[in-house]
């Protein structure tokens, strides 16, 4: 198998300095998350830093309460619990009450990783399959979005009691997608840029998205085949689309920068667990999500299709590793 | 420990005979056959009174004020009154008043919503050309979402009073400002536009169907077994279409 | 007299709870996660395979002699569907709602292997006291799985109990629980956390035996 980063390269033993390669990676996403995290909050105010906080109690609780107890430390001390509870966060809209963003860091972890026997064993990327449940549970909730505001004023159905409906008392807005769904209306370059616009707490600011991916490209945990990828599909799938009727279709700059597409491309497709192995099946795994995503939101049902792009791509990666498999050389035909 | 030994051959190498086994499933079928039959009959009457029931209680419910009904088949073009039991093609309801005035139909209408075919039945007043009322007959959209398109009081009340002309149309909730419009449940906007997609295809299929208001059918009393006959008065089509048939 | 009460107990509960339908033997999954989305749907979906379950085992082992071996399974299924149809009159007749609400599931219990499975493995080989024990048993088991996974749901999905509201009005529905995948889930995590206490019980017997064995 040829490897496509030399950085983690597998090699034989003594294997000391692999040992730390996990939670080194993780604190570089971390790192390269905190910028659009602290703009997230800073647009939507300290409500969206509350949901972020549920999110990741849920699952690095779930984490520790299903990890053997003498090997608590290591499966807590690599970060990924809290990376994926971080990024789940990122996804969800910023006034949802807690208990919800604390279920689906629960149920990230739950379903998505544990029961697939822990890290590097689950076929999902667990941030999403969060998201998923949450989605599927609480659309209502999962689907309304807030105007950026003021930077103190907590909306209340933050606070909802755990079961209990939140209120939304902040003022409601259609995401960039939403009105581009429903209203035909395009939001503004530089809003989506960054980072003005309604949309989950995290998504809104493209441009701290795309510095984040730049370091951890530079820091090499990140395959840029895939954000590469995924972008230039959806790029070239929407202009094809724009060109046939720009009024009907969004053009390939929006597509880009709205919603989740630069959140997911960067970060959550390039989860290395849940992604091919070979180059050639990393391009092929990331121009899927490309044309998933934009052919989800044009013609599907709902306005955003990054989530479920990744997570149907995820499910065939492992078919994908299997027929890019280089050929072994110095083996007779039939030894396979 | 039974009480049929003498009949026990079982489990012996021996091969039963053919006429054995086919004997005994002839049995066991015609056993069978004649619960089922006992049981069909006994219950009969209520399962139909109850389809009956449910029917009536959906067209009372889509047309206020109605005391009577009766059901209207298309006949070479022309709406007539239909007394036959039997499941026939595409009926529409009509509803009279305790004196017997007519008020208005009752159609049934079905389509594709969100999840599965929907069925409605909605309450149309030709002299007002309004719709007065839907009733969701049978549909599978999600609990808790779809399902509003019956559970949500809000949304049916919609339908009270409702202009069809140039046609319904489903708009955000709270943006309904003229006649002809709903608001749409939110987070449901599929199964809510459904439902007036299909109102409006029962409208374009029945509207240019209707007899000229004032010339409706009359209620004919099947009690007093005037059944194929219309009554006097009016432009009613007059029995002699269907009594031949 | 008490070896043959303590072996009916053991007939009636084994289908209860050691050799559960659902949890343990994993039969009957179809109606188990179709129409579990309320307690009533389940309560009504396990009446009506304990009834079609009782009978069907009571005429099994009472016929069982005239029956040849080569034609049973058409019997068991002419007697199974006999009952299942009176069933589904029965229920269309005196409760409209709930035949509405389970629908193509009511006909299906015909192919219900839980059923036909008990009818081949016990009642066609034991007595009718021990066949209507061991139904009885089977389909308390049965019934007892899909009201608790259809109580689960209902809590979640509707936060009412058997049509009681819990919650209040604000209640925030999860709306996933009334779907299909909620079943799944549900059940998923049912049968997971049987599996845990199974597995818990016999660490635990296996360290209570080794200790005894140490101390002999």
């Amino acid at each position: 198998m040829t490897q496509k980063d030399p950085k983690l390269l597998i090699q034989p033993g003594p294997q000391l300095r692999q040992e730390m390669t996990t939670p080194v990676v993780m604190r570089d996403v971390w790192y390269a998350l905190t910028p659009a995290t602290l703009a997230g909050i800073w647009f939507f105010g300290l409500g969206a830093f509350l949901v972020l906080l549920a999110s990741i109690a849920g699952a690095v609780l779930v984490e520790w309460f299903f990890s053997p107890q003498e090997k608590r430390r290591y499966f807590l001390g690599d970060g990924s619990a809290i990376l994926t509870g971080w990024l789940l966060g990122l996804t969800l809209p910023p006034a949802l009450p807690m208990w919800m963003a604390f279920i689906g860091g629960a149920v990230a972890i739950g379903l998505g990783k544990t029961i697939w026997g822990g890290l590097g064993g689950n076929l999902f990327n667990p941030a999403l399959v969060g998201r998923a449940f949450l989605l599927a549970t609480f659309p209502i909730a999962m689907t309304t979005w807030t105007a950026p505001g003021d930077f103190f004023s907590i909306p209340s159905s933050v606070f909802a009691l755990p079961l209990m409906q939140g209120e939304v008392d902040a003022l409601t807005q259609a995401s960039p997608l939403g009105l581009m769904k429903f209203a035909h209306k395009e939001t503004g370059f530089f809003d989506l840029l960054f980072g003005n616009t309604s949309g989950s707490l995290g998504e809104t600011s493209g441009l701290l998205l795309i510095l984040g991916g730049v370091y951890l490209w530079w820091r090499r945990d990140l395959d840029w085949r895939i954000p590469v990828g995924i972008l230039a599909a959806a790029m070239v799938f929407s202009s094809i689309l724009f060109l046939i009727d720009p009024d009907k279709y969004p053009g390939p700059i929006f597509s880009a920068l709205s919603g989740g597409m630069l959140l997911g491309a960067i970060y959550m497709a390039t989860d290395p667990v849940t992604s091919p192995l070979t180059p050639k099946g990393t391009w092929i795994f990331a121009i899927g999500i490309g044309l998933l995503v934009i052919l989800i939101r044009v013609f599907g049902g709902f306005p955003e299709g990054m989530m479920y792009a990744i997570l149907l791509m995820n499910a065939v990666t492992p078919l994908i590793d299997r027929y890019t498999q280089p050929r072994v050389f110095g083996r007779g035909l039939d030894s396979k | 420990m039974s009480d049929q030994e003498q009949q026990a051959p079982a489990g012996g190498a021996e091969e039963p005979s053919p006429n054995r086994l086919v004997g005994t499933l002839a049995v066991a079928g015609l056993i069978s056959g004649v619960i089922i039959i006992a049981v069909y009959l006994a219950t009969f009457n209520t399962i139909k009174e109850n389809k009956a029931r449910e029917l009536r209680e959906a067209v009372f419910r889509v047309l206020p004020g109605v005391a009577h009904m009766q059901k209207l088949l298309l006949k070479d073009g022309k709406l007539v009154v239909s007394h036959v039991e039997e499941k026939d093609e595409e009926p529409i309801y009509a509803g009279y008043d305790k004196e017997g005035n007519f008020i208005g139909y009752a159609i049934p209408s079905a389509g594709p919503g969100f999840q599965d075919t929907i069925s409605v039945l909605y309450g149309y007043r030709p002299k007002e050309r309004l719709v007065v009322g839907m009733w969701i007959l049978d549909s599978r959209e999600t609990p808790g979402l779809g399902d509003k398109i019956y559970k949500d009081a809000a949304f049916v009340a919609n339908f009270d009073r409702l202009e069809v002309d140039p046609k319904i149309v489903a708009v955000k909730k709270g943006t309904k400002s003229k006649p002809n419009e709903i608001d749409a449940i939110t987070g449901a906007t599929i199964s809510s536009k459904a439902v007036v997609r299909i109102i409006n295809e029962g409208n374009e299929r029945w509207l240019s169907k209707l007899p000229e208001p004032g010339s409706e059918p009359a209620f004919e009393k099947v009690e007093e077994k005037k059944g194929e006959k219309g009554k006097e008065g009016q432009e009613h089509p007059p029995g002699a279409n269907d009594e031949g048939l | 007299m008490a070896k043959s009460q303590q072996q009916a107990y053991d007939e009636f509960i084994k289908g209860v709870w050691r050799e559960n339908p659902v949890f343990v033997q994993v039969l009957g999954m179809c109606p188990m996660l179709a129409v579990t989305n309320s307690a009533i749907n389940g309560i009504a979906m396990g009446l009506a395979t304990f009834f079609v379950l009782v009978c069907s085992s009571f005429f099994v082992s009472l016929l069982k002699s005239f029956i040849p071996k080569q034609v049973r399974i058409s019997c068991f299924i002419i007697i199974i569907a006999t009952f299942v149809t009176v069933v589904d009159y029965t229920l269309l007749a005196l409760v409209p709602k709930v035949h509405k609400e389970l629908g193509a599931f009511i006909p299906l219990i015909v192919a219900n292997c839980l059923i036909l499975g008990r009818q081949e493995a016990f009642a066609s080989k034991n007595t009718i006291p021990m066949a209507m024990l061991d139904a009885v048993g089977m389909a308390s088991g049965f019934l007892l799985a899909l009201v608790s996974l259809g109580g689960i749901r209902e809590i979640l999905g509707e936060g009412k109990l058997l049509g009681f509201s819990l919650f209040g009005p604000n209640f925030e529905p999860w709306v996933i629980m009334i779907l299909p995948p909620g079943g799944f889930i549900t059940l998923g995590l049912m049968l997971l956390f049987f599996n845990w206490v199974e597995e818990r019980k016999k660490k635990l017997d296996a360290q209570l035996a080794a200790a005894e064995g140490g101390a002999d």
